[in-house]
């Protein structure tokens, strides 16, 4: 059974369709990744599996539940899903360790605080009060929250924004460690270097529908299109786009005699794939 | 599997951080606490009559003290900072977690209930200290004082969390609540001798707690005595133990129902 299942999602606020028919399957284990623009329905998309908001139509299965379950049941529900959001910024009163204990107290099995502290890397940071912490120790703080209790599914909302590039590094060891523990992780991210180191699929989404569910390498037809290969050429840099890129090396090798000045092969990156997705879509 | 840990436990526990996160914010500590005992010195030093044979304006204003303290305590300060957790994004969090609402709820109350014990602590000090206040001394007028405090603190708490609806931001939620509850001290006779207040002024307080815990907190500080000079000659103790549960009623039924989580 997969872990997320939805068939037909719709929601829509007054006049605008945010969310206009949203299919996905999930199944435990991988990490997914939803990409889209700013007003694309993704965060919207996430907020009602979250049980955040309620839906317009469609069908939803998260670990079995219905994300609008009431009562005992959505507390069992979430006692087995964790959610890192976006900005939070409470309890700053609260030190670190404090915040971390009281909240593993809220789920029946809780990991251990120490090795969620050590895991989120912000051991010397224990007894810190929250509002001294850094915006990155911060955030960490926020994926100690959303994993302190187990849970098999972590919906982790734009975790990197405002990281530098060697908390982001950090950050992504520390996914791939949960990764290792069979955790499922649906990944919102505006990074499209996140979605290719991290996740198994993604998906991107523009104005309510889901355009392509793909690997980061496939995507866009991005494993079979052209490359670009560029060399120098006395004072001119050329360049050829080519099916056979190899082809092309060998043959300016031979041109060259050994060493192909400045030679560079070039394919796609994964968001020159996705801008021209989600610009093809408008046209 | 472990069973998840019950909503009154988890309660209880809330009630422990809150008071933590309370007890590290200083300058509100020492403001929120001391609160009551600054108002009675300023007023108990200017008015300095005695408004009935034997009751000085001390006496009467320490009555109107501790029931605006339960107002204060309970109901203005929820409504204040719960619509800055919110705007933090904290609710959103607690929220996605399995803690149950009503264990934000009782966390809340036991932050409130452990606030106004101290606080009438303070007062009852400084004003049995300074002010010549008099401590009732039969055990009917404190059984009186111990169910007022209980179900108007209750009231309150309930009343603050479903008022925190009403701001739309953190920020703006002083400009909302205070100027209420300023009003309804004036008019529910906490700052002035309630039957020397305009006819309508009484008749609008009526509709409101604060008026009727004020009047029963009178019934306990004042001799009985007093109930004469009462609007309606007598301390209406059951119809104040009615009001107040009607409006605890009112609050818990908005404050489950309508809580809010998020910002939009």
């Amino acid at each position: 059974m997969n872990v997320i299942e939805v068939k037909g999602l719709k929601k829509s606020y007054g006049q605008v369709h945010a969310v206009r028919g949203v299919d996905l399957s999930i199944p435990a284990g991988e990490i997914f990744a939803l990409l889209g623009p700013n007003g694309a329905g993704k965060t919207t998309t996430v907020e009602i599996l979250e049980g955040f908001r309620s839906r317009d139509a469609g069908e939803i299965s998260i670990l079995g539940f219905d994300p609008q379950t009431t009562g005992h049941a959505a507390r069992q529900w979430r006692n087995r899903i964790g959610i890192v959001l976006q900005s939070a910024a409470d309890a700053g009163d609260l030190t670190v360790i404090e915040t971390v204990k009281h909240f593993s107290e809220y789920y029946s099995n809780p990991r251990n605080v120490d090795e969620v502290m050590a895991a989120v890397g912000l051991e010397e940071k224990s007894g810190a009060l929250i509002r001294n912490l850094s915006g990155g120790q911060r955030r960490r703080l926020d994926v100690a929250l959303g994993i302190i209790g187990s849970p098999e599914l972590l919906f982790l909302d734009e975790p990197t924004t405002g990281f530098d590039p060697e908390a982001r590094r950090a950050f992504w060891a520390l996914i791939e460690k949960l990764r290792g523990t069979g955790t499922t992780i649906l990944l919102t991210t505006h990074y499209l270097d996140e979605a290719e180191a991290l996740a198994d699929r993604v998906a991107v989404i523009n104005n309510g529908l889901i355009i392509e569910v793909s690997t980061p390498s496939e995507l866009g037809g991005r494993a079979t299109s052209q490359a670009v290969v560029s060399w120098r050429d006395g004072s001119q840099v050329k360049t050829e786009a080519t099916d056979n890129p190899t082809a092309v090396v060998a043959r300016l090798s031979t041109h060259f005699g050994g060493e192909i000045p400045e030679l560079a092969v070039i394919r796609p990156s994964l968001e020159d794939i996705y801008l021209k997705m989600i610009g093809g879509v408008h046209e | 599997m472990n069973k998840i840990p019950s909503a009154l436990n988890l309660g209880i526990r809330r009630g422990g951080l809150e008071i933590r996160q309370f007890a590290r914010q200083r300058e509100s500590v020492v403001f929120t606490l001391l609160f009551p005992v600054i108002l009675l010195a300023i007023f108990g030093s200017v008015f300095k009559d005695t408004i009935a044979p034997g009751v000085t304006f001390s006496q009467y204003f320490v009555a109107g003290m501790i029931a605006s303290g339960l107002v204060n305590t309970g109901f203005q300060s929820l409504a204040i900072t719960i619509p800055m957790e919110r705007d933090v994004g904290g609710l959103k969090r607690l929220r996605g977690t399995p803690m149950p609402a009503s264990s934000y709820f009782i966390g809340k109350a036991i932050l409130i209930a452990v606030s106004m014990i101290i606080q009438f602590a303070l007062l009852f000090g400084f004003g049995l200290l300074f002010f010549g206040v008099e401590m009732p001394t039969e055990l009917s007028k404190w059984l009186t004082f111990t169910w007022l405090v209980l179900l108007g603190s209750a009231c309150s708490t309930a009343l603050g969390i479903a008022f925190s609806i009403v701001p739309k931001s953190g920020r703006g939620a002083s400009a909302v609540v205070s100027p209420i509850v300023i009003i309804l001290q004036f008019f529910s006779g906490v700052f002035f001798v309630f039957t020397q207040l305009p006819t309508w002024m009484q008749q609008l307080a009526a509709i409101f707690p604060l008026k009727w815990l004020t009047q029963g907190m009178r019934s306990v500080f004042l001799p009985d005595s007093f109930a004469a000079q009462e609007v309606a000659k007598s301390w209406e103790t059951e119809r104040t133990f009615f009001i107040l549960v009607l409006w605890l009623v009112i609050g818990v039924f908005f404050s489950v129902r309508k809580f809010k989580w998020d910002r939009d």
